[in-house]
């Protein structure tokens, strides 16, 4: 047994063993313990993989800062998990049945002939560097991606901040309850005028009055429905 | 080790990740951490596959999968948070109304 392959069952075991941990916590701070944990050991099947920039991305990013925030937000709400699993037992065997037949079906494909045989392909030399070939493709062939990718992360920033946002709001914005309660009778009111002269006669008879000033008035103004 | 140890491991992950959501139904908390797990068990297939046919754009996938992921903890985390403060529990069963 070679020493990679050692390493490779361990942490295998522990990605498996952390994510069984995940979905049968009581505790919900403890099953994100156990994602860390699984985050972690998958960083370093990464490693063997030779995926050096994402296995250190997962490691800072996802437990340095997803899993951080999945943290704060468990200890912060006052949730009863312990009720929350209450249908534990009884959606178990749906889930083991589930479980079973879709990691069988996914096996079958894997055990057949579908992926052909796949050499283990030689180590990369030393003065491989997987950060210079992840940049070129990003920065070249992926560019747009990369960009889109950007505008993604903006997104999530304004929408996580406008959902939880609960200081004073120095804008105008709908009561959505106020216009629920909001009836007819505030909203319109039919008014019934009755037809007579324009209301603005007046100044009518002042401008004719400055063109004309000798003669007199000689138009009426009509009544109209103001 | 061949593919195929790398991709039994992911193909396990995946298939305790969707028991998770079978089992953990009523909790958001638990439900946003097994789609975790899957994006996970999804982004070491790739790995795996970018590894084996020596084609480095499937670690090109895996980064803009890890970004969507964080953008979609984010929000999702904001929403529970809303939903918090209004329900006062996050229990899917009671999630019943959808009025502003």
């Amino acid at each position: 047994m070679t020493v990679e392959s050692i390493v490779f069952y361990v942490f295998a075991a522990l990605t498996v063993i952390g994510a069984l941990g995940v979905i049968t916590m009581r505790n919900a701070v403890q099953a994100v313990l156990c994602l860390v944990l699984t985050f972690f050991s998958a960083a370093v099947l990464w490693m063997l993989l030779e995926a050096e920039f994402l296995a250190v991305t997962l490691v800072l990013v996802y437990v340095g800062a997803v899993m951080v925030l999945f943290l704060f937000v468990v200890m912060m709400l006052d949730v009863d998990y312990a009720s929350l699993k209450s249908g534990f037992t009884k959606y178990l065997p749906l889930g083991i049945v589930t479980a079973l037949a879709l990691f069988g079906a996914i096996y079958w494909v894997i055990r057949s002939e579908v992926l052909g045989d796949m050499p283990e392909p030689a180590k990369h030399s030393a003065e491989y560097s997987n950060v210079t070939v992840l940049g070129r493709l990003l920065y070249t062939d992926y560019f747009y991606a990369f960009e889109i990718a950007g505008v993604i992360l903006l997104v999530a920033i304004v929408a996580a901040i406008s959902l939880t946002f609960r200081g004073r709001r120095e804008r105008r914005g709908q009561s959505v309850p106020m216009q629920h309660q909001a009836s007819r009778e505030e909203r319109l009111r039919v008014v019934s005028m009755e037809s007579g002269p324009r209301q603005d006669a007046h100044l009518r008879k002042e401008e004719e009055a400055k063109k004309k000033p000798k003669s007199k008035r000689k138009k009426k103004t009509k009544g109209d429905d103001a | 080790m061949s593919l195929t140890h790398y991709l039994v491991v992911s193909a396990l992950l995946f298939s305790i990740s969707v028991v998770g959501i079978i089992i953990n139904r009523k909790n958001v908390i638990t439900l946003l951490m097994c789609i975790e797990l899957m994006l996970l068990a999804v982004n070491t297939n790739f790995i795996a596959f970018s590894r084996y046919l020596n084609d480095e754009v499937g670690q090109v996938f895996v980064f803009f999968i890890l970004t969507v992921a964080a953008a979609e903890a984010a929000i999702g985390l904001a929403i529970l948070v809303v939903l918090f403060r209004t329900n006062k529990k996050i229990d899917v069963a009671e999630l019943k109304e959808l009025k502003g």
